[in-house]
């Protein structure tokens, strides 16, 4: 549930159409985007949970799988 | 090719624009033409609060059929609107951009305000929300010269690129810069001209605090009345004016259609008063003495002038006893037009708009009126071409613009035909 959430924020901001795969292995380096809209769509990621994600937490996350891991975390604690 | 005083020589090879008549120079002087006032209650925002009530809109933008999302997205609606207005003028001028050597080919471009909407919104959330909801693309959104910045990624331009603010004279002073470049040798195509999108509760506020706006709400459409003596403030107006200016030597080898040429331009400071022009016009005396003198051109020699023409009780008395001062006995054989009467003024963009309908008209040989014009002024006594277009014989265009802080810019434009 909160990987598709995430995957919907990325998609929604980046306006990617349906061909584009997103899963949980999707880096948003790897995607080859602009360094603001990484910084726009955790934004988007924190509104979308109501929660505030640490800077030194985002140089942890390989891909959206560790977001959505790490919102997950939270979440249920 | 050199002019008289041994500078290249400039060639008008494009024109562009989005204002509230839609995309394009042909709708907008068909527009201008027909006399149609682009003013109208104001349906962006809720004015009930607000004295002036009107201004003249583009309604229905819609700048995603002209580039990605994903672009569009990251630009503020000036840089929006300039972009689409490039790519219309790109379009017209028939040139090849992958063609062009890029280091050669420039951009200047003029604007009052900026980012402004950009800087609006996020002061908001940064209000309600709290500094860490700051869009990142704040900054590059809401900084002036971002929309000369962003055409340059646009287009490939890699050659000069500068960004010019002079309130309601920015984009003359852009075009002028542009043509200095190409004359100069330090560029071969330019693009140029000036965009504004500041129709927002601020602005409006703010100008009307200056007793400057129009409050003709009941009639909106009538609100704009240059040289009219019930005329009572400018009406606010967005959009981009965008010209490419080639070299002549560019243009003759790629055979481009030459619509006209930049022969000369003239600049000045009425160092006087912020807001108020010289009442006895002496800034724009010397501003139009300095463009004459630059293009080589007698007084006799002009036929057509496109005024700055705001509307304003203050602008319309002085700019008159201006163009007497400068022109003399002729001054009441040549036809003088305010396009803003129909247009409303799209301050830093607002005389780059003036040069695509200038460069129209000596395209077609048809000067567009000044709508409105009911009930003469005693201090306004020229020829305004009232109410109704006319055909003439256009050979010379002078252009003014003048902006607050006193800051003038003339611009003369020749058929080369």
């Amino acid at each position: 549930m909160y990987f598709e959430k995430i995957a919907d924020v990325v998609r929604n901001h980046l306006a990617l159409d349906e061909s584009v795969q997103i899963t949980p292995e999707t880096s948003l380096k790897n995607m080859k985007i602009d360094s603001l809209d990484v910084v726009e769509i955790i934004m988007k990621i924190e509104d979308c949970f109501d929660i505030e994600i640490p800077d030194e937490k985002l140089k942890e996350f390989r891909n959206l799988g560790d977001i959505a891991e790490y919102v997950k975390s939270v979440k249920e604690s | 090719m050199q002019d008289f005083s041994g500078k290249r020589r400039v060639a008008v090879t494009g024109a562009g624009c989005v204002t509230p008549f839609g995309v394009g120079r042909g709708v907008l002087f068909d527009s201008l033409l027909a006399g149609k006032s682009a003013v109208s209650l104001i349906s962006s925002f809720d004015t009930s609060d607000f004295k002036t009530k009107i201004a003249a809109e583009i309604k229905n933008f819609d700048p995603v059929s002209y580039f990605p999302k994903s672009e569009t997205r990251k630009m503020d609606r000036v840089t929006q609107l300039a972009a689409v207005a490039a790519k219309d003028a790109i379009l017209d001028s028939g040139i090849k951009l992958e063609t062009l050597d890029r280091s050669r080919f420039g951009i200047v471009l003029g604007v009052g305000f900026g980012g402004i909407s950009t800087t609006l919104e996020q002061h908001k959330v940064l209000i309600e929300r709290g500094a860490r909801r700051v869009s990142p693309f704040c900054v590059p959104m809401m900084i002036p010269n971002m929309t000369a910045g962003f055409l340059s990624i646009l287009f490939g331009a890699e050659g000069p690129n500068e960004t010019v603010s002079t309130a309601c004279a920015s984009s003359s002073h852009a075009i002028a810069a542009a043509t200095g470049l190409i004359r100069s040798g330090k560029a071969d195509v330019m693009i140029c001209g000036g965009s504004e999108a500041a129709i927002n509760p601020l602005v409006l506020a703010a100008f009307s605090s200056m007793n400057a706006l129009s409050r003709r709400n009941d009639e909106p459409e009538k609100a704009c009345r240059p040289f009219d003596k019930n005329r009572d403030g400018f009406v606010l107006g967005e959009g981009s004016g965008i010209l490419i200016l080639e070299s002549f030597e560019h243009a003759l080898s790629r055979k481009a259609a030459i619509y006209a040429e930049i022969a000369g331009t003239g600049s000045s400071a009425d160092a006087f008063h912020i807001t108020s022009p010289n009442p006895d016009g002496s800034g724009a005396v010397n501003s139009m003495k300095s463009a004459l003198c630059d293009s080589g051109t007698d007084v006799s020699e002009v036929n057509l002038i496109y005024a700055h023409g705001t509307g304003t009780s203050a602008n319309d008395a002085a700019e008159t006893k201006a163009v007497k001062a400068v022109f003399g006995e002729n001054s009441y054989k040549i036809p003088v037009t305010a396009i803003k009467s129909m247009t409303g003024h799209a301050l830093g963009a607002a005389a780059a708009i003036e040069a695509v309908s200038a460069v129209s008209s000596i395209i077609s040989g048809i000067i567009p009126p000044t709508i409105n014009l009911e009930t003469p002024d005693p201090e306004c006594d020229l020829d305004y071409v009232p109410n109704f277009a006319r055909k003439a014989e256009i050979k010379t265009v002078l252009a003014n613009s003048f902006g607050f802080g006193g800051q003038n810019s003339t611009l003369v434009f020749k058929d080369v035909k």
